[in-house]
């Protein structure tokens, strides 16, 4: 288990106050300006060495993102744009980081900016985060006072504006492209890459979209060195990560905990175990709902981290754990994340636009049984034909909780076909006919 | 297909005529102005719905944006409205027609599902008196609407009340928050059940033993 002294978001339960003097007595803030002196190359340097990967979903290394920022301004400035969009189903750990460590955040954007030649960050949260908003807001303001950011940040001689602005309920502007279109004022629509956010992102100018809790870590990564956080963890899946875990439960919680932990540790030890115990689990999605989901064989071994989630063809994603027992209808807790990705689906590309609303009628009547057990087969080759057809992954996202569905609960579909047949009940409908 | 006796979307009978910003809402704009570069301004297009938004809560206890505040917003910001229309129209929290005094908004997406949250579904609508999703109470007190993850996932299921999340309910704790709403008097908004932010029910199992200077 991962040591309390070796955790960095030692305010993560909102037991101590959020406010900057005692952020600062829980380290933050603590020599921010020798950290930058040390120079923007030696920061994105020791930033590679940690190993950190990206936490918001995909896993690349923030270092090496960092370092794709022009060397040398050609003239327009550059920005840092931070994912608070956090709405991924099953995620609340951004949440937590913004209400009770802001510091740790806004601490991380002026010495990412600084690293990365940006002369600005907007940390763009999601609406519904309003009280969220408010305390961000009320930290950024104190920040100001304090000198810490704005005019020669910290007595550094640089320049840095944190902002903070708002969305307002759409799952897609988590992506990072929709994000920055958001960020101008416009519907959240993806936009095709290339051109990538560092060569022409916001306003056209270079940027960086980076996740909170990546941000976040990043002063103590260099106060305490890239060696102490990657040694922590597994090799090339370092680090302390936060780990969301619900469901079915005994106890529900956040926790943050080390890279490569097993699952049924991470269940057992903090949330609890699963409700009337290990052998009553049915199924895990383990890094929020894009991710497919795991049969209890294959939780009963597997570690939480990157690499290991995706030799089991799942994924760490958000490190959101969705715990289901046996009481749960599996085809309905999928069908309902088809919903989901239905109604935030942005309507731009056509295969997720008319795929995302075709997979959930059709996932509807999978959870009655009214079908056809050859058309669990169409529903499959239609998730390979949304899949990777699309400007942004939204279309994948949909895809796979389905295809690990069929993957793993194929049985369970069609015991439900069969018994819809037996009682004789309404002749299924050809495909998803509206 | 439209009815042809469909009124068109901004010229219902409930849109007001006009909209002006109040000094309020003025001071509020400034702030959002200043965050962007020159040039630049329709970045605060969402923040200006919401400034739109709270004013109408403030003046008629209803949070929606009309038509002629986004009109009044498309001025401002030197955007064609049609601009304005479709933020407003593609993003979920702009409420579009008037809502109810209390704007309850329930989670149904699969973590909030999972521990309950049709139960929550009905306990709403049994108290409100109302059908489904959408509708207002008679007394134009309480909305129900469905949204999807709120974000708050290991305290499922959530009710968000206007800005305020209400976590951990089931269907006795939604009652009782009604009641009390009803009465004009909320409680504070967090875990119903008690707990202490994200940690297990019960206390952390973690941060037990860092001991941080007196008084923070």
């Amino acid at each position: 288990m991962l040591a309390d002294q070796d955790r960095i978001f030692t305010n993560l339960y909102g037991l101590h106050d959020w406010r900057l003097a005692a952020a600062r007595a829980r380290g933050d803030w603590d020599g921010t300006k020798e950290i930058l002196a040390r120079g923007r190359d030696a920061i994105v340097e020791e930033m590679k060495a940690s190993g950190l990967r990206g936490r918001g979903g995909a896993g690349f290394p923030t270092g090496l993102k960092w370092s794709f920022m022009p060397k040398q301004s050609d003239g327009r400035p550059a920005y840092l744009a931070v994912n608070a969009d956090e709405s991924e189903p099953g995620t609340c750990k951004d949440r937590d980081i913004i209400r009770n460590d802001p510091h740790k955040l806004i601490e991380g954007c002026l010495i990412a900016c600084f690293a990365m030649g940006a002369g600005a960050a907007y940390i763009y949260i999601r609406g519904e985060f309003c009280n969220e908003a408010r305390v961000l807001d009320a930290a950024i303001a104190e920040a100001y006072a304090a000198g810490l950011i704005g005019k020669n940040a910290c007595g550094s001689g640089y320049d840095c504006d944190v902002f903070l602005h708002r969305g307002a309920g759409a799952y897609i502007c988590g992506e990072e492209t929709a994000l920055l279109e958001s960020l101008e004022g416009k519907k959240g629509m993806p936009r095709m890459k290339p051109p990538f956010p560092a060569a022409v992102g916001l306003y056209g100018c270079p940027t960086t979209v980076n996740n909170v809790e990546s941000i976040a870590v990043a002063p103590t990564i260099l106060r305490r060195g890239a060696a102490w956080f990657a040694g922590i963890g597994r090799k090339n899946n370092a680090g302390p990560k936060v780990f969301c875990i619900s469901g079915h439960v005994n106890k529900p919680c956040n926790v943050e905990e080390e890279l490569g932990i097993p699952l049924r540790e991470l269940i057992e030890k903090h949330a609890g175990g699963v409700r009337g115990g290990w052998d009553n689990l049915l199924a895990v999605i383990p890094g929020g709902s894009s991710v497919p989901v795991l049969p209890k064989s294959i939780c009963d071994e597997v570690l939480m981290d990157f690499d290991s989630l995706r030799e089991v063809r799942s994924g760490l994603g958000t490190a959101a754990v969705i715990v289901m027992d046996k009481s749960t209808d599996i085809i309905r807790a999928i069908a309902r994340l088809s919903q989901f990705y239905k109604h935030e689906s942005c309507g731009q590309c056509t295969p997720c636009r008319e795929g995302t609303g075709w997979m959930m009628r059709v996932m509807n009547r999978m959870v009655e049984g009214r079908a056809e057990p050859d058309e669990i087969d169409t529903l499959e080759q239609v998730t390979r034909q949304v899949e990777g057809h699309t400007i942004c992954a939204l279309g994948d996202a949909a895809a796979w909780p389905i295809q690990g569905l069929i993957r793993h609960f194929r049985p369970v579909m069609e015991a439900r076909i069969a018994a819809y047949k037996q009682r004789g009940r309404l002749p299924s409908m050809p495909l998803a006919a509206e | 297909m439209a009815d042809d006796n469909e009124v068109p979307p901004g010229q219902e009978a409930y849109q007001p005529a006009n909209f002006a910003f109040d000094a309020e809402s003025e001071a509020e704009i400034a702030v959002h102005l200043a965050k962007y570069p020159a040039g630049r301004q329709a970045s605060a297009v969402i923040p200006l719905l919401y400034v739109v938004q709270k004013q109408m809560k403030r003046h008629t206890d209803s949070a929606w944006v009309p038509r002629a505040g986004m009109d009044a917003i498309a001025a401002r910001l030197s955007m064609a409205p049609i601009r304005v229309y479709e933020v407003a129209t593609f993003y979920l929290m702009f409420n579009l027609k008037p809502v109810g005094k209390w704007h309850l908004q329930v989670c149904t997406t699969t973590p909030c599902w999972l521990r309950g949250s049709d139960e929550v579904v009905r306990a709403v609508r049994e108290f409100a008196a109302i059908e489904g999703f959408g509708e207002t109470s008679a007394d134009g007190a309480f909305t129900m609407t469905e949204v999807e993850c709120l974000g708050a996932c290991v305290n499922a299921p959530i009710l968000q009340v206007n800005d305020d999340f209400y976590e951990d309910m089931d269907a006795a704790r939604t009652r009782q928050l009604l009641e009390a709403l009803r009465r004009g008097t909320p409680p504070k908004p967090g875990s119903m059940a008690g707990r202490q932010g994200s940690a297990p029910e019960g206390g952390p199992t973690v941060l037990t033993t860092l001991a941080f200077a007196p008084g923070t």
